[in-house]
């Protein structure tokens, strides 16, 4: 047995057998006790270990060759892997809460599984064609055969497939920068491709149009689940290529190019949120600043950044579970998500109203939630390089704020004496309960965590240490 | 004799990926989309053997004939409104022959990064990725946006080959291509789902 075969060809396999099935409580408990299951045997059983059960001997190998290249999970990335796998769980126990659980689990499995074979592909490089697949088969998730596509999702094709081609390409030319460090118009050319394609695998400003308008035309559930994986890995990705070159990581200007893009994600993904009238779309700007907190601890010194990073992706999961879940059951009270619409949406969906509310405020680092450990210490560390850029962070916090608050007064404004009729269903009540619950012991002890982000900086050679 | 192969394949390419532009047929669309795929596997064959670069032809031709057969299942009505006028043309000749301007003028440069891939696989690479571009900046319909991808991933593929000649890299390629094809193909009958109930 070996670990790509488990983590990788297993849920993808297991991917393509539930496609058949339609029933969606069966899904989203199957779906998500394997996930459990698979995370905790990242967490609990080494890897290129052999571990004796009775009179057997088992051992998982790290790798597997694939026509020449190979799928490698060394054991130094048990713990991404649990946590991936562990948040997965937490999606697929959410789907059927949100009714999509016959499109999230099936494809989220597949869709999760090619994430990690683009951490796990040698040469590293070639993850972008894994992250490509991912993104064709976020399509069929996204949208119904029964109902045409909007422009979102047709943007968002293009977007994250034009990013396959510079990164590859830049793989390629970085090799070249490796064999020649003193050649500054290849270092410069293989930058700018390195650039490009995260500018649009992470949807940086202004290629993030299409983030909104995916969230108005589909269930904020099936975007929230995507705006979750895809730039988690992604940016695991990116941080792959710091730690692999270090002409990179020792670049000023692009330290500086770091923390300028996340900034501008940050400030224009708050300000964005705060003048927006519809739920989805604060949702979308907020997804957008955390990608921007995310750059922002990769410009920080990396031995800060990378714990940083790694403090965010529970939190970002936790959050974006519980905004889309809740925007989900919302949006089939209403006939749309605008302000107008949604007013006084609070006595119709209580639980629904607060986990959005609680959720918004987790992102703009409210004390006692999720965010707030994570993006104190961010803070912290940012205003210790510059004092300018932290006011900027702050700005884009104070409109994510802003925007929650804005959300509260929308839909606690109900007409006087109406009734508090509760149209939640019992899985939705138990989901969002436990979901406001994880947010705020996540805030009130992020230690918490700490079991499993403690060694994950060890997946880096050079980073975090 | 190889080099006057390839600037056929390159010339080749011009005409589809122009055609392409123009042509608002959706039989026309895909005969010039399994053409270009012709012209591309000359020009990877300047830097593959004949089985790899084949790999390209028969997973573009397939990709071709998913997106034929999925829209010859749909109604003529859907293609209504595609049509272009005199002006409409004017402009897309003009934004084309620009393409191919732009294309001549950075084939040097680009070749000279590209580990002196040959001006013929430089020139018509570059010249896939920018109409493909020009092909996704001027239509929001699903199979100029599936036919637009599909040639800038060509030509991505024709630079590419010059510096890569994984195995690997050759099918996962082939599994986008497809990939893509068959996602163009979904969209395409769920686009038309709504037309054929409004009808």
């Amino acid at each position: 047995m070996n670990a790509p075969t488990l983590w990788i060809i297993f849920p993808i396999g297991l991917g393509i057998l539930l496609l058949f099935i339609n029933n969606q409580r069966f899904l989203s408990l199957v779906g998500g006790s394997i996930a459990v299951i698979l995370a905790a045997i990242a967490q609990f059983v080494p890897i290129e270990v052999a571990l004796r059960v009775g009179s057997l001997s088992l051992r998982l190998d790290s790798g597997i060759t694939i026509l020449g290249r190979s799928l490698m999970i060394p054991p130094t990335e048990g713990s991404l892997l649990a946590l991936i796998y562990g948040a997965a769980a937490l999606w697929f126990f959410g789907a059927e809460a949100s009714r999509t659980a016959t499109r999230l689990v099936p494809l989220g499995f597949m869709i999760i599984a090619l994430m990690v074979a683009s951490i796990a592909v040698q040469p590293f490089l070639y993850a972008a064609l894994f992250i490509e697949m991912a993104i064709l088969l976020a399509i069929p998730m996204l949208t119904s055969i029964y109902r045409p596509p909007g422009r979102g999702v047709v943007r968002f094709l293009i977007y994250q497939t034009l990013a396959m081609p510079f990164i590859l390409l830049a793989g390629w030319l970085l090799a070249g920068v490796e064999a020649s460090p003193g050649d500054l118009a290849l270092t410069a050319q293989s930058a700018a491709m390195l650039g490009m394609g995260f500018a649009f695998l992470l949807a940086i400003f202004p290629l993030y149009s299409w983030i909104p308008l995916l969230i108005e035309e589909n269930s904020p559930y099936l975007v929230g689940f995507l705006l979750w994986i895809l730039p988690t890995i992604t940016i695991i990705f990116g941080a792959g290529f710091l730690d692999r070159y270090s002409w990179l990581r020792s670049s000023p200007q692009l330290i500086l190019a770091l923390r300028y893009v996340g900034l501008l994600m940050v400030v224009t993904g708050g300000a964005f949120a705060a003048f927006q009238r519809h739920l989805g779309r604060i949702m979308a700007y907020g997804s957008i600043a955390e990608t921007g907190f995310s750059l922002l601890s990769l410009s920080l010194d990396l031995n800060l950044g990378i714990p940083i990073l790694f403090l965010l992706i529970p939190a970002r999961a936790l959050g974006l579970a519980v905004w889309s879940l809740s925007l989900t059951i919302i949006k089939e009270n209403v006939e749309t998500m605008r302000f107008g619409e949604a007013r006084g949406i609070l006595r119709v969906t209580p639980l629904a109203g607060a986990g959005m509310i609680i959720a918004t405020l987790s992102a703009g680092a409210f004390p006692l939630l999720a965010g707030f450990p994570s993006r104190l210490a961010l803070w912290e560390g940012l205003s210790r390089e510059s004092v300018g850029a932290a006011l900027w962070m702050a700005i884009g916090i104070a409109g994510l704020l802003i925007s929650a608050f804005r959300s509260l007064a929308v839909i606690s404004m109900a007409d006087e004496y109406t009734a508090w009729t509760a149209r939640e269903s019992f899985t939705q009540m138990t989901m969002l309960g436990l979901g406001m619950i994880g947010l705020f012991l996540l805030g009130l002890f992020p230690q918490a965590v700490h079991f499993f982000l403690a060694n994950l900086p060890l997946m880096f050679e050079q980073l975090g240490r | 004799m190889e080099l006057t192969f390839a600037w056929t394949a390159v010339v080749l390419m011009v005409i589809t990926s122009a055609g392409l532009l123009f042509v608002r047929d959706w039989r026309w669309n895909i005969i010039l989309l399994a053409i270009q795929y012709l012209g591309m596997f000359v020009l990877t064959l300047q830097h593959w053997p004949i089985g790899m670069a084949s790999v390209k032809v028969v997973a573009g031709w397939m990709s071709a004939a998913i997106l034929g057969m999925t829209r010859s299942g749909l109604s003529e009505g859907a293609s209504a409104g595609e049509r272009l006028g005199p002006r409409g043309r004017l402009f897309h000749l003009f934004a084309a022959a620009t393409v191919v301007l732009i294309a001549a003028v950075v084939t040097p440069a680009v070749d000279t990064i590209m580990a002196d891939a040959g001006f013929p696989v430089t020139n018509g690479g570059l010249l896939l990725i920018g109409m493909g571009l020009l092909h996704l900046g001027i239509t929001a319909r699903i199979l100029q946006v599936a036919i637009g991808l599909m040639t800038v991933l060509s030509g991505f593929e024709i630079l590419y080959s010059a510096v890569e000649g994984s195995v690997l890299v050759a099918a996962l390629l082939a599994v986008i291509n497809l990939g893509l094809a068959l996602v163009g193909a979904y969209l395409l009958i769920a686009a038309n789902a709504q037309k054929t109930e409004s009808l």
